[in-house]
């Protein structure tokens, strides 16, 4: 792979890209999973998905659109959705869960029904549902690093403020932050991340880059800063090794990476365990 | 005459169907000790919401430090700490210094991060609470009654010049009740600070606290302890039953009792 990676210019992309996306998916998913939101993303991925398919339909039926990068559209999607969960949820102040069934199921049915004006699926279409590599363009490849580097870069600057209303929102409020703005920045950095990420994983697997890496992470941490350490080498080691193997076996990307976040979260089970049973026997 | 932190001039809040304060008319006394006390549902949590600006009354205002509460800024002056149960995730994975240290949020403000003497302040906090040997624990690994300490010292970190507790020893053991409200006391006393605490069980505190109010719905009596010493043994029993202590059992019953 490290010849090819030198050689063809689609591996480089998708190389960068998986680092990235190794990177910022778990780095809100820490976030996310703390704040008990994890279904969101499941959400916001199948909307993401509408707003592909619309890009899809118009390049197909609009020769006007056929240079555009689809990703634009379900990035725009994707932040439709996060500000339509948010009125939701404060429309139904005590079933806020609703929001995410309401969300998801209006992002399937949208998403089929572009499909089947496209008529039906294609290898693009399929690339975005599962991953791809060789999918991976230079310009995604641009609109990747500069989402990445805005929810770092945000996320660096409103760690306080973001911890604060992860661990306590009542407090946050009443601390005299400004929390519904933080919120809502939140709440379109993952709109981002997803768009972003759904390129390598897949939209079907996105959520669970954001997710697993967390849950493996939360086991062995002591403390926030270090579930954020973890979280992100777990994240990192999930998206080059399934690369990496993908290309080797020929596999699916999308779904390489997954298990081995899986496998990763496994180990981390057992380890806790293992601990345990070593503490309990000395 | 000392200087009022808190001025609540006839409030009176109602939820979508239910008015839950009428009327209320109280007002708090730097230095002071007072202890809110009232029956479940009487309107106590809705009351310090209120006070903390995250619900609006309907009418009446509120002046916190001689300020229209709309106008308020200074938050960092304001500790709170809330009942325990509703607001904290205890599968979360930060440790006491990080859950300590989010206690100064808003004084340091946006993009500011922590420098060499927060780090002191933190440590400081955490040592005025005696929980200095569990700084890098995870929070979800304490007792009930160390989470609530770690409250306390978030809330003390930025040195609130008022400090609110809403039912802080739900869920602590009677053993550590006591050390906590002696903790209490001498933050009182030592420090100084001005001292809010709902309860809806005064006899553990009666000889602690300087003033009292009894709530449910009306303001039944507000006024230093000693007076309430003996509004209690007439009165007390209108609001609440014969014994403060059985007042949440005894409501019925009660209530039996005056019609005939
Ligand atoms: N968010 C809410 N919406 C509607 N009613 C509420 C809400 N919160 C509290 N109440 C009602 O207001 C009354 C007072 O509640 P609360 O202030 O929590 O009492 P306390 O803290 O004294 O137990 C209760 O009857 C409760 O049912
Ligand atoms: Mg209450």
């Amino acid at each position: 792979m490290i010849a090819g990676l030198l050689e063809y210019e689609f591996l480089q992309n998708a190389f960068l890209t998986g680092l990235l996306i190794g990177l910022v998916a778990p780095l809100i998913g820490v976030f996310i999973v703390v704040r008990r939101l994890s279904l969101i993303a499941d959400a916001l991925s199948h909307v993401t998905l509408a707003g592909i398919a619309a890009s899809l339909f118009l390049a197909k039926k609009w020769s006007l659109f056929a240079g555009l990068n689809p990703l634009y559209l379900g990035m725009a999607f994707s932040v439709m959705g996060s500000l339509f969960i948010e009125k939701l949820r404060s429309v139904y102040k005590h079933y806020q869960e609703l929001a995410i069934p309401i969300i998801l199921s209006g992002g399937i049915g949208l998403g089929v029904i572009f499909i089947s004006l496209a008529d039906g699926f294609n290898t693009d279409l399929f690339s975005y549902l599962f991953g791809s590599v060789s999918a991976v363009s230079r310009i995604d490849l641009i609109i990747i690093f500069i989402i990445s580097f805005l929810v770092i870069l945000l996320i660096f600057l409103l760690y306080k403020e973001l911890f604060l209303l992860s661990f306590d929102e009542e407090h946050a409020k009443a601390s005299g932050i400004a929390a519904k703005s933080v919120h809502f920045i939140f709440i379109l950095m993952v709109a981002l991340v997803i768009a972003a990420s759904m390129r390598i994983v897949g939209i079907l697997l996105v959520s669970s880059l954001m997710t697993l890496p967390v849950a493996a992470s939360i086991r062995i941490a002591k403390g926030f800063k270090q579930t954020i350490f973890y979280s992100i080498l777990f994240g990192e080691l999930s998206v080059l090794g399934g690369l990496m193997i993908s290309y080797y076996l020929d596999l699916a990307p999308g779904g390489t990476i997954v298990m081995i976040a899986v496998a990763i979260l496994i180990v981390t089970i057992m380890f806790k365990k293992w601990n345990i049973v070593r503490a309990k026997s000395n | 005459m000392k200087e009022t932190i808190v001025e609540i001039d006839h409030i009176s809040y109602r939820y979508e169907r239910e008015q839950v304060l009428e009327d209320i008319h109280l007002s708090i006394p730097k230095g002071a000790y007072l202890a809110i006390v009232g029956p479940n549902g009487s309107g106590k949590s809705t009351l310090i919401k209120l006070l903390l600006s995250l619900l609006k009354p309907q009418q009446g205002r509120i002046l916190l430090f001689g300020e229209e509460i709309e106008k308020f800024k200074d938050w960092q002056k304001v500790g709170y700490v809330s009942q325990k149960a509703n607001s904290f995730n205890s599968g979360f994975p930060a440790t006491v210094y990080e859950v300590v240290a989010s206690g100064l949020t808003k004084k340091l403000g946006l993009f500011r991060f922590l420098k060499k003497e927060d780090k002191q302040k933190i440590m400081e906090a955490v040592a005025s609470v005696d929980m200095l040997p569990f700084l890098n624990r995870n929070i979800g690994e304490l007792s009930g009654g160390q989470q609530q300490r770690i409250f306390i010292a978030r809330a003390l970190v930025s040195n609130p010049e008022l400090l609110i507790l809403d039912e802080p020893t739900v869920g602590v053991d009677a053993k550590n009740v006591k050390n906590f409200y002696d903790m209490l006391e001498n933050l009182n006393k030592k420090w100084g600070i001005t001292l809010l605490l709902v309860t809806h069980d005064i006899s553990a505190i009666s000889d602690k606290v300087t003033h009292v109010a009894c709530l449910n719905k009306h303001l039944h009596f507000h006024g230093e302890s000693k007076e309430y010493e003996l509004f209690k043994n007439d009165e007390m029993s209108f609001v609440y039953g014969h014994d403060i202590h059985l007042l949440t059992h005894d409501h019925d019953h009660h209530h039996g009792g005056t019609n005939q």
